[in-house]
């Protein structure tokens, strides 16, 4: 009895694994199970057929609750081919299996996937259980009587496999077969996916296909009572927007351009155009944030959204917004680098760029989010955290987490607070304001607009007297500006909350400090019992820090600080709080695995 | 309800103190620009004038009205998300020909192709004035400046075939002295509902004083388009355009073949393009407004998908309750 198992589906880009990925998904919620997923799929959209750089994956790890990240080592393989087979056998466990379709496996694909010799043949693949079916054989032997193409039936194949996964796992093909009757809005396809959907299930079921997959144990996850969807994380991304414009009562306007792996957001939110937010496709990435400044210095909310390349290039106008201090919020996708780097596969490397990464001393505040669904909480409080201190606001995710689902509790909106500029003073008429006066506790000024017949006023990048906003290159009025602008950000910190660890938490000897993505499988490692006693604070401000965290970090004996890229967020809490730690960094385009995470812990707590 | 007292020109000046070197071309674009605002009773809170970087680019700052100065280059999409953010605003980009045309040409291309209703005005003095005598892109051939000693060796970019090309509703020409050639174009290019390309040759008296020198020979080097007037020049507009069975445009004798005499129709995207490819060695310069014609504006478009802008008709909630939903229940 296991309490969780992993799948990985993997084929050719325009197999369909991650539909076939997403629907065992939506079946595995439905039977109470705990989920995260991983896709993993190239940068090319569809390389040639059978070739090793144009696989696809999609890995779910279903279980108990304890489940945070998609699995570290697979239980099951779906193979479509063998250059699916020849990229991914590495992630099977020992005691694995792997589905095949032999169908594939002719001399050509072999010779286009590098193998010399057929693996189903040799005992190359012995260690493992091995289910060798003809699956496109059977998926044309049941479409026979609706005479489609070769091809047509071809792209049957994952609903095939869909159905001998449910057949193995002992659920049901009913939910599924509706949600192909509202998916197909052609008939002919919808029929054909039906079909073929059942053939595979029966297909299990009639030949009793021989394998041994570990029992899941029945308690099946315990979630606190609710109701609960799926959710991909672009899509909490863009319902977090929508809430925040709705709690701030600002319309948005969303300025993107084209980037992978951040354009899932904006595809997520263009088709919401009803909402309070639009979006805008700019020609490049600096008219994209330009005019999401143009929005903000209108009155309503500018957001940009980009991956690392397209961020470096709205760095200028980052300082622009900052500058004439207008909210803008700026979501930040990581994916590897440096330069165009590794597209489609995730890293944190983005970090340093985004605390420091401008001319000037330039101060804005970052956040980053931790797991799909908090995107949903973290953009609404970017949101906030820009309106109501008049900044420009980074927010970090990441690939995985733009990708990845998860479970959501659906949230109450009631239950988040209104978003409101604390510095509305400005406009009732006083006719010594001036449109820079700023809140003395948040540094904030007002939010004027064009339309507004008080408070006129000419905005600009070149620096400003204090009060008026007019130019100015006087010394200590520079200085001035310079101490408001880091005074902002200590206002900030003393706004946010603070971190609370329990009594029990303060007394474990080791405390893990992460930010972002890593949060879910830190989070699986610190159920092992055997390294339970570690403390771990995932941090959701990067900039500023919490305002306790070195008082909470001098109380332990020893910190690590796990991440994917070289030791960012080590840098960064060295410099800022002089704090010793132990960075452990990975920078291989893939997350953490738990069992990476429990090894470190351990050899720490021998060291120490 | 108080009775708006009309604004004058002197109205529409800040407080600010004009910083442009004694004699520039610019203080004449400025005069007429706020005479021109007072004449249209353009309200000042809903009038925005956008910047990038510049000589040019300083002149939100001299206005009473909104402005804003933003970064080199970026003018025309900080202005777009000003006008799709509220689409009644007056919105007037002010850009220079290194601002708009070397660092910004991208945008100022999608700008003038997407067709927000606002209008572009590129100050062209043919040099960089701010960072001190540089070749600029619509430099000549051969200019000698602090980075060409040798003199240029780019061709030269003509910043209303530009606007042609990028497919612009509204081209006009004009010179910084020309009042009243100006305010007519301004006027008209504030009527225009579409992006309106304003090219206003003006003299950079301290880095390329003179270079538009020639054109004070108004009646020969200046040809006034007007829509339904024939394209003449001369003392006597005894000079007329004409175009040959091949498609070349001569000059000829317009008091003896007058019906030969073209005659300008600003809707003619031919003639518009014939006007823009006169070489200015041999044909007088086209001033005045070369092309205007009607299309929906972006923003009438983009807001007319919803009813209205940023329309709300779904709460977060109800999106939010969308999807496979399950429950768990207390067991």
């Amino acid at each position: 009895m296991r309490e969780s198992i992993t799948i990985r589906f993997a084929g050719d880009s325009g197999d369909g694994v991650q539909l076939l990925g997403n629907q065992f998904l939506v079946s595995s919620a439905k039977s109470g199970q705990n989920f995260m997923t991983f896709p993993d799929y190239p940068a090319e959209i569809r390389a040639p057929a059978g070739t090793t750089y144009g696989v696809s994956a999609y890995q779910i790890q279903i279980g108990e609750l304890s489940v945070k990240s998609p699995g570290d080592e697979v239980d099951v393989l779906v193979a479509f081919n063998p250059a699916a087979l020849k990229t991914n056998l590495h992630t099977l466990s020992k005691t694995g299996l792997i589905v095949i379709n032999e169908d594939n496996f002719g001399s050509r694909n072999l010779k286009k996937a590098g193998y010399l010799e057929n693996p189903l043949l040799n005992d190359s693949l012995s260690f493992f259980q091995t289910v060798v079916l003809p699956i496109s054989s059977q998926t044309k032997l049941a479409l026979k009587d609706l005479n489609l193409s070769n091809s047509e039936s071809a792209r049957a194949e994952n609903f095939w496999v869909l159905g001998l996964i449910l057949w193995m796992f002992d659920r049901e093909t009913e939910t599924i077969s509706d949600w192909i009757t509202h998916k197909f809005s052609d008939a002919m396809t919808s029929r054909a996916n039906q079909l073929v959907l059942k053939a595979g299930h029966a297909f299990g079921e009639i030949n009793e296909v021989e394998q041994k997959i570990p029992r899941l144990t029945s308690k099946n996850a315990t979630y606190a009572p609710g109701r609960y969807r799926a959710i991909r994380g672009s899509e909490a991304l863009s319902l977090g927007l929508i809430a925040a414009s709705e709690l701030s009562s600002k319309p948005i306007l969303f300025c993107s351009y084209p980037i992978t792996p951040a354009s899932p957001l904006l595809h997520a939110l263009t088709k919401q155009t009803d909402c309070g937010v639009r979006t805008f496709q700019a020609e490049d990435e600096i008219a994209a944030i330009c005019a999401a400044i143009g929005a903000s210095y209108a009155g309503i909310l500018g957001v940009t959204s980009s991956s690392g390349p397209g961020i470096a290039l709205k760095t200028e106008a980052l300082g622009l917004a900052l500058s004439a201090e207008l909210p803008l919020l700026v979501i930040n996708s990581q994916r590897g680098g440096p330069s165009t780097g590794l597209p489609t596969k995730t890293e944190q490397s983005d970090l340093l760029q985004a605390v420091y990464g401008r001319n000037g001393d330039s101060p804005i505040p970052v956040l980053a989010s931790r797991s799909p669904s908090d995107n949903f909480d973290v953009a609404i409080e970017a949101v906030r955290i820009a309106i109501e201190f008049m900044t420009p606001v980074m927010l970090l995710t990441d690939g995985y987490l733009v990708n990845a689902s998860e479970p959501w509790k659906l949230p109450k909106i009631d239950a988040y607070k209104k978003i409101i500029p604390r510095a509305a003073y400005g406009l009732t008429g006083d006719s010594q304001a001036m449109a820079y006066d700023r809140d003395p506790i948040t540094q904030a000024r007002t939010w004027v607009k064009p339309g507004d017949t008080h408070l006129m006023y000419r905005a600009g990048g070149l620096e400003k007297d204090f009060h008026s906003g007019n130019i100015s290159y006087d010394p200590s009025n520079h200085e001035a500006m310079t101490n408001m602008r880091s005074q902002k950000m200590i206002a900030i910190q003393d706004d946010l909350s603070l971190i609370n660890l329990t009594k029990d938490e303060l007394k474990n000897e080791g405390l893990i400090i992460s930010w972002g993505s890593t949060f879910g499988c830190i989070q699986e490692a610190l159920q092992q019992k055997e390294v339970s006693s570690v403390s771990h604070i995932n941090l959701r401000y990067l900039n500023p820090l919490p305002k306790n965290l070195k008082s909470i970090a001098d109380q332990f004996e020893w910190i690590l600080v796990p991440e994917l890229n070289q030791g960012q967020l080590s840098k960064l809490l060295r410099a800022e709080l002089a704090i010793d730690l132990v960075s452990y960094s990975k920078v291989q385009g893939l997350p953490f695995k738990v069992s990476e995470i429990i090894e470190k812990i351990h050899q720490l707590k021998r060291r120490y | 309800m108080e009775e708006e007292k009309k604004l004058t020109p002197k109205d529409y000046a800040s407080n600010q103190e004009v910083r442009w070197c004694p004699g520039c071309g610019d203080y004449a674009i400025l005069k007429t620009m706020t005479q021109v605002l007072s004449k249209l009773e353009l309200k000042k809170e809903n009038t925005v004038f956008v910047s990038g970087i510049g000589c040019a680019s300083r002149f939100p700052y001299y206005l009473d009205t909104y402005g804003f100065h933003t970064i080199h280059g970026r003018a025309p999409a900080v202005a777009t998300g000003i006008k799709l953010a509220n689409p009644d605003l007056s919105v007037w980009v002010v850009t220079g020909d290194g601002d708009g045309l070397s660092i910004g040409g991208n945008h100022l291309l999608h700008l003038l192709r997407r067709n927000l209703d606002l209008n572009v005005l590129l100050f062209n003095n043919e040099i960089y004035g701010l960072t001190k005598g540089q070749y600029s892109p619509t430099s000549r051939i051969k200019t000698v400046s602090p980075s060409s000693p040798r003199g240029s060796i780019d061709s030269p970019v003509s910043p209303c075939k530009f606007a042609h090309g990028c497919g612009a509703t509204f081209i006009a020409r004009s010179i910084d002295t020309d009042k009243a050639g100006l305010s007519e174009v301004l006027e008209r290019s504030y009527h225009h509902s579409g992006s309106s390309f304003v090219e206003i040759l003006q003299n950079c008296i301290v880095y390329n004083n003179g270079i538009f020198d020639d054109l004070s020979d108004k009646a020969m080097r200046q040809l006034r388009v007007s829509h339904a007037q024939p394209l003449v020049f001369g003392a006597n507009q005894e000079h007329g355009l004409a175009v040959s069975s091949s498609l070349q445009v001569e000059v000829i004798d317009a008091h003896r073949y007058p019906d030969r005499v073209l005659v300008h129709d600003e809707t003619n995207p031919n003639l518009a393009h014939m006007l823009l490819n006169l070489d200015p060695q041999d044909y007088p310069v086209p001033i005045g407004v070369i092309f205007a014609v009607e299309k929906p504006t972006y923003e009438f478009t983009f807001h007319q998908e919803t009813d209205g802008p940023y329309e709300k008709k779904h709460s977060v909630s109800s999106l939010i309750e969308r999807g496979d939903i399950w429950e768990v229940v207390k067991t």
